[in-house]
């Protein structure tokens, strides 16, 4: 199996999809020309051409707004924001359009549509560059949302995306696109809504999505080597819909959780996950759940205050021991 | 003699087009009156915008437009969808809000669909759909295809960015677009002036390049051939179209706001009924000869009995099922 960087394995889903579809197109701020702000679309415009690799001015409601008219006439957009803080002046397109048309015309036109980019904090980009908006579109039925944390996921879960008949936010790791991993070749689909193990484990769950899977991950050797303790990594891989049986098999197996999100703390994505564990699995619990999550500030510019702010895998490791009362 | 022959034809038919456009005008404005009605007895719920005045718009440009053309609306949509052939029973069911509605009677008044007649809504959100239809026009494009998409929005949306973005984006692909601004002078109670630093709506087409064209929207006659104009421009080259009808709306903004007081006076409307579009057009086809009173009150009746039997209908039909609550979110 080839080895390749999150960052080519999402071009390849997207190479792919267009060589598959010819309704598929890209669109977003230098995609084209410019090969890419962080090159996820390196190659596409000289492969597919401009009609279907599309350059837009820096006008993120208006393309995305086109990008939902042209999934109503029947095509299947990828629609690229260069970050998800930018997409925050397109949310009107994503939550009123996108999300709501199906429903309020009684069924008659879905929005086949793919909203990606990255997103959460990456380093020292300061509070404005620096926002996990994953709870914010979560909240909104008739939307899925993806998060996908290696690069065999960012291929298959895309492609499942762009596939979809419905608007799927594919919220890319920053941090991740240089990461490397092995991808299947060619029709590797990921089922959007199923969670996945990624370190079985018998004694806590650690419930993760996107970068903070590998945070979960080294947590998950810490606590192993430092004090025996064998943790699960589960990630969630989709947020909406939530995998809630894997969550819930996980828990009652292991009895105890931690939730490492991205995101702050109120009302985040964490807040539903154990939401789901009180109801679905409370008499399996032997401790009060756990969150780790970003810290409930904006982000800092300065280095060591933003380490401070983000959720590292020496506070998963606290928060396991607590859940497992050995502190 | 031939062409004296085709000349007849050709007046003939563009006769049997404008009592077609006074059937329809007359048509929405009947059925508005009894939207209201219905409204004032509680039977239509939520936020209701009625097009009484402004029907001119949508008759004249929608007759100028083929039934394989895009139409996308703002929240005062009734006029649009009648004008664009769906059928009056199932606009004022989704009124209603029945299942017999066009939009399943989860729309309401502000989301009128039909697909089948290209009719991508009523939008409620200010501007929101002006960058819906500079997509639809981008996939018309995308695919090859002549069709053109016309979209209907007020003068306070060009406020908005979305206006502003979508104008730019459709002038730079070359995009079919007509964007028809319904200037009826006021949004909601603020009179554009006061809020608009330019006035005349056409002059924004300039900052996008575009062609642009002022027009009297109490005449349905010029509000077909501006159209007509703008859908040559479209479908030859993708070149886009501003048009700023002027027009007037005699109800308040919605059922719940009041006709006139604060933001105008009732003499203003008065004043401006007396340019009524259905009543200039009646005159004109009286003076032509090719209409007498008893054939323009046998269209009226026409149309107030259609408006009639819409409400019946609406009123007898059912709810939609408790399983509908959570149909439709998501696609298979």
């Amino acid at each position: 199996m080839p080895t390749l960087t999150y960052r080519d394995a999402l071009n390849q889903a997207l190479r792919e999809e267009m060589q598959r579809d010819p309704g598929v197109f890209l669109m977003g701020e230098e995609v084209g020309v410019y090969q890419g702000a962080y090159k996820v679309s390196r190659g596409l415009l000289e492969e597919f051409g401009p009609m279907r690799v599309v350059d837009t001015p820096i006008a993120e409601l208006g393309f995305a707004g086109i990008g939902v008219g042209a999934a109503m006439a029947g095509l299947r957009p990828v629609i690229e924001f260069m970050t998800w803080n930018f997409a925050v002046l397109a949310l009107d397109q994503i939550v009123n359009s996108a999300a709501k048309i199906l429903y309020e015309s009684g069924g008659q036109i879905p929005i086949p549509l793919v909203f990606r980019g990255p997103n959460g904090a990456a380093l020292q980009l300061a509070a404005q560059h620096s926002q996990a908006w994953e709870a914010w579109l979560s909240h909104i039925p008739g939307l899925k949302v993806v998060a996908p944390a290696t690069p065999a996921d960012a291929k298959g879960l895309l492609k499942s995306a762009i596939r979809d008949n419905n608007p799927v936010i594919v919220l890319e790791g920053e941090m991740l696109y240089n990461t490397k991993g092995e991808v299947p070749e060619s029709e590797h689909l990921v089922p959007i809504g199923r969670a996945e193990v990624k370190r079985p484990g018998r004694e806590v769950t650690l419930v993760s999505y996107s970068k903070t899977v590998g945070v979960a991950l080294k947590a998950a050797e810490q606590l192993a080597e430092q004090a025996g303790v064998s943790a699960e990594v589960l990630d969630l891989r989709s947020l909406r819909p939530l995998d809630e049986a894997a969550i819930v098999e996980s828990v009652a197996r292991t009895n105890r959780a931690v939730v490492v999100e991205e995101g702050w703390p109120h009302c985040g994505v964490g807040a539903q996950v154990v939401d789901v564990i009180q109801r679905e699995a409370f008499d399996h619990l032997d401790a009060p759940v756990l969150r780790v999550t970003q810290a409930d500030v904006p982000m800092p510019y300065n280095k060591q205050l933003e380490r401070l702010a983000k959720p590292t895998p020496e506070k998963v490791v606290a928060a396991a021991r607590r859940v497992l009362y050995l502190d | 003699m031939a062409t004296a022959t085709a000349q007849t034809a050709k007046e003939q038919s563009h006769v049997e087009l404008e009592r077609r456009m006074l059937r329809q005008m007359l048509l929405i404005r009947r059925f508005e009156e009894k939207a209201a009605e219905a409204y004032a007895l509680g039977k239509i719920g939520g936020f209701c915008h009625l097009y009484i005045g402004q029907e001119a718009v949508a008759v004249g440009s929608l007759a100028a437009l083929r039934d394989d053309d895009y139409v996308i609306s703002s929240y005062r949509d009734h006029g649009q969808a009648l004008a664009r052939g769906v059928s009056a029973n199932a606009v004022m069911a989704e009124l209603f809000g029945k299942v017999t509605g066009c939009s399943k009677g989860k729309g309401g008044s502000m989301h009128l669909f039909d697909v089948e007649r290209r009719f991508m809504g009523g939008h409620g959100i200010v501007g929101g759909h002006i960058p819906l239809a500079a997509g639809i026009g981008f996939a018309i494009k995308y695919r090859g295809g002549d069709q053109v998409c016309i979209c209907y929005f007020g003068e306070a949306a060009v406020n908005i960015g979305a206006f502003h973005e979508a104008l730019n984006m459709a002038s730079v692909y070359k995009l079919p677009v007509i964007f028809c601004c319904e200037n009826n002078r006021y949004g909601m109670g603020t009179a554009f002036e006061r809020v608009a630093a330019v006035t005349d709506v056409v002059e924004h087409a300039c900052s996008y390049d575009m062609a642009a064209e002022l027009v009297n929207g109490m005449d349905v006659l010029a509000v077909h051939a501006a159209t007509q104009r703008a859908v040559e421009r479209a479908r030859g080259g993708g070149h886009p179209t501003l048009l700023e009808v002027r027009t007037y709306r005699y109800m308040g903004h919605s059922m719940s706001d009041p006709l006139h007081g604060v933001y105008r006076t009732k003499e203003e409307v008065e004043e401006q009924k007396k340019r009524d579009p259905i009543s200039q057009l009646a005159l004109k086809l009286k003076e032509e000869g090719v209409l007498d009173d008893a054939r323009l009150d046998a269209l009226d009746a026409e149309a107030r009995a259609e408006a009639e039997a819409a409400v019946k209908f609406a009123e007898e039909s059912p709810d939609p099922d408790p399983a509908e609550l959570h149909s439709d979110v998501l696609a298979d």
